[in-house]
């Protein structure tokens, strides 16, 4: 609980952190900027758990746990897609998502 | 006795079949052919036990009586209809099987010699040891729906291996045209089979055979066309045995089944398969005998008598001498069915039963043996076409001698085999009907005139030049010739005087005493040596006179060169008015309305999904955007359901 901010505040910003993530993700065409989208995403989501579980329910530790996962899963993911990207890179020589279109019809 | 064993006649074939076909195809020269002949020993022997047993231990009291060894349910239906498979022993099937097992026996030890270096090798013994498992299947066959399906299994092997050669147009077609022949014909013994079935609510050969003149009468009293219904039925499965006899009209096949290799017209077409129509006949013999007082026994007589008139005639002219012989044995085989046509039940009335049989043992032999000695000069002259043979005789002396020995059998010289076998036959015409003696005469004299036209011009006539020399075949191929030609010079008085036919095979089962009727033996000797000069006067020397022969039979010898025009009016009605006239309509239907219907429903589809493909673009951003898209559409959804 902290003095002087509401909970709305919290939601106002990660909700507009998800929805940054979520346009930079369609819009951008650099991997590493919709790798950069996608972690706003599970940011935000990540400040959602650990404000629900101080402000509606603080005798529980769910939420921050939950966030801890988020951010140990986030690593590994990031280590994959770095190294997708990577290997991209290598075959396409570039980091164009418009690239990757070989999986078509 | 035990008899189970016998189940392995078939069997052991079909273990080769599978095993060459599965794992031995493309193993090295001879190994398919070694597999392959060894099943079939197996079964050789076990066929001369089981004859041994059959005819000397186990009925010794002068009297028949059919066995089964093997009998086991094959597919139930209802509580009625059920099909069994089963070996059935009696006198023509353990016949049969020594005929059958001998034949193919020697026919796969000489096609290991002839087939040598053909790329398709192993495939030739695979169907090889497929049609001997079909042959053997059939002839022991214990009731109506297991002889349709060897019946059936054979027709296909034979397809197959007259199709062997299949960068050949020509095999291809003939293979085709033998298919679709005899599987027309096998359309009406299916039908002959239900109508019989149906009526005496069995199919069971032995329950068949054994019903009375009286019980037939009354179980097939309706009547179809003035005939009764069991007499139709009878008639419609003479039809399927026919087609696969190469009885005229549906003989057309057989002349074109000659563009398989050799050693299978020897086996197939000449010893076995063809000859499965007279076995039908034979094995429903009582039946046929008993219904309606013997009428469609007429038929075969009249049918028997006309196709074997009409095939030695067209043999006279021929010039491919697998041809020449491919008519001879369709003559044969309407000896056989004529001695059935013409025969009676009990006691020496049964001769013509006896005598078909007989000719049926002694022409496997010789007819294979010049089949398997055209094939020897086929691999030596490298044609088919008797204008490129002549004075072989230098070249080739064990084919040679052979091939005369042969030749003498199937003209009826005594003593070789066909003396005794044709004379039985003609013996029974005689005592039933005057005309069919005379036929089946003249059509002796027809027989020994062809086969020495075809001796003479072979290994006489001129001495020619060959491109390379011919030379005689290696062992694996004259060795099957002489163990051959040992039989067809002794398989007919051993048979006759020795091991006498009418002691062991009669319609009854009963034995009865054949003797030579010295008069009618006399004039069809004299007959064949007759037919035997006048070859020797055109064909012995290089000469003109053949053609001028030819010359004076005119438009007559045209006919006949072109066999009678008969494959033409089939084509004529096939393809001008069945395909033409009558399926017209019905091909504009299908054409465009089954077809069209069809084609736009298929059609539709492809546009459709032409179309529909653009959605998978391959770009993620653009699958994302979907996704967002989906949870904000549902996400309005399910706040407007929950805040109502």
């Amino acid at each position: 609980m902290i003095q002087g901010i509401g909970v709305t505040d919290f939601f106002i910003i990660s909700t507009l952190m998800f929805f940054m993530g979520v346009y930079g993700f369609i819009t951008r065409k650099n991997l590493i900027t919709i790798l950069i989208a996608i972690e706003l995403i599970l940011n935000a989501v990540a400040i959602n758990f650990v404000i629900i579980n101080k402000y509606l329910y603080p005798e529980g530790l769910h939420g921050q746990i939950f966030s801890i996962f988020i951010i140990a899963v986030a690593a590994a993911e990031v280590a994959i897609a770095i190294a997708i990207v990577i290997d991209f890179y290598r075959t396409h020589k570039s980091v164009s998502v418009e690239e990757g279109e070989m999986m078509k019809y | 006795m035990d008899w189970s064993y016998t189940i392995w006649i078939p069997l052991l074939p079909l273990i080769g079949f599978l095993i060459i076909g599965f794992v031995g195809r493309k193993l090295p020269y001879p190994v398919p052919g070694l597999i392959g002949t060894t099943g079939i020993f197996g079964a050789l022997v076990l066929s001369y036990i089981t004859a041994y047993r059959y005819f000397f231990v186990a009925n010794t009291a002068g009297s028949f009586e059919p066995i089964k060894g093997v009998e086991m349910l094959w597919m139930t239906f209802s509580d009625k209809l059920h099909f069994n498979m089963g070996v059935l022993l009696d006198p023509i099937s353990v016949m049969m099987l020594v005929v059958v097992t001998t034949v193919s026996f020697l026919v796969h030890l000489y096609s290991i010699g002839y087939m040598k270096g053909d790329p398709g090798f192993g495939r030739f013994f695979t169907f090889l040891s497929l049609f001997t498992f079909s042959m053997l299947g059939l002839v022991v066959a214990t009731n109506l729906f297991q002889i349709y399906f060897f019946w059936e299994l054979v027709g296909v092997s034979s397809y197959l291996l007259i199709g062997f050669y299949y960068e050949k147009p020509s095999a291809i077609l003939a293979s085709k045209k033998a298919f679709i022949v005899t599987r027309f014909a096998d359309f009406f013994f299916l039908i002959g089979i239900l109508v019989i079935s149906y009526y005496t609510g069995t199919f069971d050969f032995l329950t068949l055979n054994g019903m009375s003149e009286s019980t037939l009468a009354s179980v097939g009293s309706a009547s179809f066309m003035g005939m009764s219904v069991l007499a139709l039925g009878l008639t419609l499965a003479f039809i399927g045995g026919a087609g696969k006899s190469a009885m005229f009209p549906l003989h057309i096949w057989l002349p074109d089944a000659m563009e398989g290799p050799t050693p299978v017209s020897a086996l197939i077409h000449a010893a076995t398969m063809v000859v499965a129509g007279v076995f039908l006949v034979a094995r429903l013999f009582p039946m046929y005998y008993h219904v309606d007082g013997g009428s469609v026994l007429h038929i075969i007589a009249f049918v028997g008598a006309t196709s074997s008139l009409i095939a030695a005639i067209i043999a006279t002219t021929q010039m491919d001498i697998k041809r020449v012989l491919a008519f001879s044995t369709m003559s044969q085989i309407g000896y056989m069915m004529l001695a059935l046509g013409v025969s009676g039940y009990e006691g020496h009335h049964g001769l013509g039963y006896t005598a078909s049989m007989f000719h049926l043992f002694t022409h496997a032999f010789f007819k294979s043996l010049l089949f398997l000695g055209a094939g020897s000069i086929i691999h030596a002259v490298h044609s088919n076409y008797m204008t490129k043979m002549g004075g072989l005789r230098k070249y080739m002396p064990i084919t040679h001698i052979t091939f005369l020995l042969a030749a003498l059998a199937i003209a009826g010289i005594p003593p070789f085999a066909g003396f005794f076998s044709k004379d039985a036959i003609l013996d029974a015409a005689y005592m039933h009907n005057k005309i069919y003696f005379w036929i089946g005469w003249f059509v002796a004299g027809l027989t020994a005139f062809y086969m020495f036209r075809l001796y003479f011009r072979i290994f006489w006539y001129e001495d020619r030049e060959y491109h390379h020399t011919p030379h005689e075949s290696p062992l694996t191929m004259t060795l099957p010739l002489m163990i051959l030609a040992v039989l067809s010079v002794v398989a007919g008085f051993v048979f006759f005087y020795f091991l006498p036919f009418g002691t062991y095979i009669t319609p009854t089962g009963e034995e009865f005493h054949m003797h030579i009727d010295y008069f009618l033996a006399g004039i069809s000797v004299l007959v064949g040596i007759v037919g035997i000069v006048i070859a020797w006067i055109m064909y012995f020397k290089k000469n003109d006179k053949a053609e001028k022969v030819a010359k004076a039979f005119g438009a007559f010898y045209k006919w006949t060169y072109n066999k009678f025009y008969i494959d033409e009016i089939y084509m004529f009605v096939t393809k001008k008015i069945m395909f033409g006239i009558i399926s017209a309509g019905w091909m504009w239907f299908d054409t465009y309305i089954v077809d069209g219907s069809m084609n736009l429903i298929g059609n539709t589809t492809v546009k459709t999904s032409h179309a529909l493909k653009k959605i998978q673009s391959g770009k993620l951003q653009d699958y994302v955007y979907g996704v967002v898209l989906g949870v904000v559409a549902l996400a309005v959804i399910f706040i407007y359901i929950w805040t109502r």
